[in-house]
């Protein structure tokens, strides 16, 4: 099970950084773009989520490679 | 033995009452977002309609997480009992200070802006006081029943939507809607303050938490909590884990059960209000003892299974589910009454001109099952046929008979099903994963990160993604070509299904199955 951990880790890092690339790049970009009412989706997007899943599951995913959940 | 479990029933009631009346303080706010948009955030204003959807959509829920933060460390610092007491008088004040706030037509700019900072300051005692309720609950439960004790602060934010559905509809009935819409909705916010007074006075004799009271005795309490939590590695790892194996899943499964089937049926299946509300009221009403039974089986059988197969199950019923409740609605699925069909037309003078004019008609019919539609359009003709011509207003709204009804009914109990299982163990499932001194920080964060951005966000997007899949289809449409998207009305649930899968793999694999740990 750690051995398994410690790949999904990488995993984890990987979905993190693209999940902050396509929140930001991909859903963010246009509505800054557009303007108007659609800022709020925009800042949600770019300020809030990004930052939150990209950091937090590239932390959570290298926890996992250097073994801090082995026999957690 | 009688009085231990005599004063576990009071520490119970009284600290769910408290937060019961919060999650209606948070909720009337949203249920009455409609009125408050008119009376704060007048459209043609862009500033005034920005506020608008930022205080509707995003801030009561973004601020949430500091709200967590700031209680939470008052909590450990000086312990649970005040500082639930702090979030309670100030989510009361909040929200009775909403409903005295005069309209945009009498104080200007100043309305739209005074609206929203007390909307943040409602998310922010919400996001104090869950934590502080839930820890406190616990501390005072014997460990083997800690999920059965806790459950009962798990159906407060249920029970309080339900009622503050049941305040609103209540004063609309008791008066004409002139009256409503001029004062009558400030009303639920009005009445906060009574109710707010009465958990006051029942908490105000409750004692602090008897582990927070041994610990402060040793002198092991945190001398700085947000440190110790989050700066430590050690305690780190498992708020990660808290937020991306349980409650981001949770969140996420419970605003889908709760909140967007409200939203779906509403907006995107078109179902009349008062309807729409019944079905969701008798659904939770129905739903809500399944959360003590799933906190009491957690004792028995761990918290861990019943969480993870709650939003495991959620994930793959969620597009068979909403693609019924669609399809029960949808008119195409139904037989006109011949001849019932009926077109009114009315010109009048557009209210904000001299000179052009609103054209309004009116489409009715009559389904063979009982079932109506209506459909009002606005349009503005200007008088200046040289001007680019504003897009119709359109509103459709649907009636259905009473068996469609149960069968959404049904419908609506399956996702609290869901809901009651992934949210039922969680408070005692997040209080054992950390420890008394730093307990109140470290469980609030991830709960609310979970709950308010991941969960409360999740109509928004939601709403947004199939409004985003309809416009490809319009585009492709209007190109001559096919449709790209086949259910362009599920596509806001790839949101939930992708995250809530992520959630239950890394809960799979991650949280201990013991009874003892999760």
């Amino acid at each position: 099970m750690n051995a398994i951990k410690k790949i999904l880790g990488l995993v984890w890092i990987a979905l993190g950084v693209a999940a902050g690339i396509y929140l930001v790049y991909f859903q963010a970009l246009p509505l800054w773009e557009k303007g108007g009412n659609d800022l709020v989706p925009a800042i949600i997007y770019t300020c809030v989520l990004a930052p939150l899943i990209s950091i937090g599951m590239s932390v959570f995913g290298y926890y996992s490679v250097t073994g801090e959940f082995d026999n957690v | 033995m009688s009085q231990k479990k005599q004063s576990l029933a009071y520490i119970i009631s009284a600290s769910s009452v408290g937060t019961l009346i919060e999650w209606y303080d948070f909720y009337i706010f949203g249920s009455l977002a409609t009125v408050l948009s008119t009376k704060f955030f007048p459209t043609d204003n862009p500033t005034a309609a920005f506020l608008n959807t930022l205080a509707t959509f995003a801030a009561g829920f973004v601020v949430r997480p500091f709200g967590a933060l700031v209680f939470g460390r008052l909590g450990d610092l000086i312990g649970r009992k005040y500082t639930f007491m702090v979030t309670l008088m100030l989510m009361g004040g909040a929200t009775f200070a909403i409903g005295l706030v005069p309209s945009y037509a009498t104080i200007g700019g100043w309305a739209p802006f005074i609206v929203l900072t007390l909307r943040l300051l409602q998310g922010l005692a919400l996001g104090g006081e869950y934590g502080g309720a839930a820890t406190y609950v616990a501390e005072h439960s014997p460990a083997e029943r800690r999920g059965f004790f806790t459950s009962w602060i798990q159906t407060t934010a249920t029970v309080g939507l339900v009622i503050s559905l049941g305040v609103i509809m209540l004063t609309r009935s008791s008066m004409s809607k002139e009256a409503f819409d001029e004062y009558g909705w400030r009303v639920p916010f009005l009445l906060s303050i009574v109710m707010v007074g009465i958990s006051f006075l029942i908490r105000r004799n409750m004692e602090e938490s008897p582990m927070f009271e041994k610990a402060k005795k040793e002198g092991t309490t945190s001398t700085n909590p947000l440190k110790e939590s989050f700066g430590n590695k050690l305690n780190l790892k498992f708020v990660l884990l808290a937020l991306f194996g349980a409650t981001m899943g949770q969140g996420l499964v419970w605003y889908t059960g709760q909140f967007y089937a409200q939203t779906f049926l509403l907006k995107i299946c078109n179902l009349d209000d008062i309807q729409t509300n019944t079905i969701l009221v008798i659904g939770l009403l129905l739903g809500t003892p399944l959360f003590i039974f799933f906190g009491a089986l957690s004792d028995k059988i761990g918290r861990k299974g019943i969480m993870l197969a709650g939003m495991a199950i959620a994930v793959f019923a969620y597009r068979p589910i909403f693609d019924k409740m669609y399809q029960t609605v949808n008119v195409k699925n139904k037989e006109v009454v011949a001849g019932s069909e009926k077109i009114e037309e009315t010109r009048a003078l557009n209210a904000k001109s001299t000179v052009d004019s609103l054209v309004t008609t009116t489409t009715t019919r009559l389904y063979t099952d009982g079932a109506t539609y209506k459909k009002v359009s606005k349009l503005v003709v200007l008088a200046d046929k040289t001007a680019e011509a504003p897009k119709a207003e359109i509103k459709e709204t649907i009636t259905i008979n009473d068996s469609d009804k149960w069968t959404l009914i049904g419908m609506v109990f399956l996702l609290i099903s869901f809901v009651t299982m992934a949210y039922g163990p969680i408070a005692a499932f997040l209080v054992e994963l950390f420890p008394t001194k730093i307990r109140y920080t470290s469980m609030s964060l991830p709960y609310h990160i979970g709950n308010g951005i991941f969960g409360g966000l999740m109509p928004a997007i939601a709403t947004f993604l199939v409004t985003t899949a309809k416009d490809t289809n319009k585009v492709a449409e209007e190109a001559g070509q096919v449709a790209t998207i086949a259910k362009p009305y599920l596509e806001g649930l790839n949101y939930p299904i992708a995250l809530v899968s992520v959630c239950v793999v890394i809960g799979i694999i991650y949280i201990k199955g013991d009874k003892k740990h999760a």
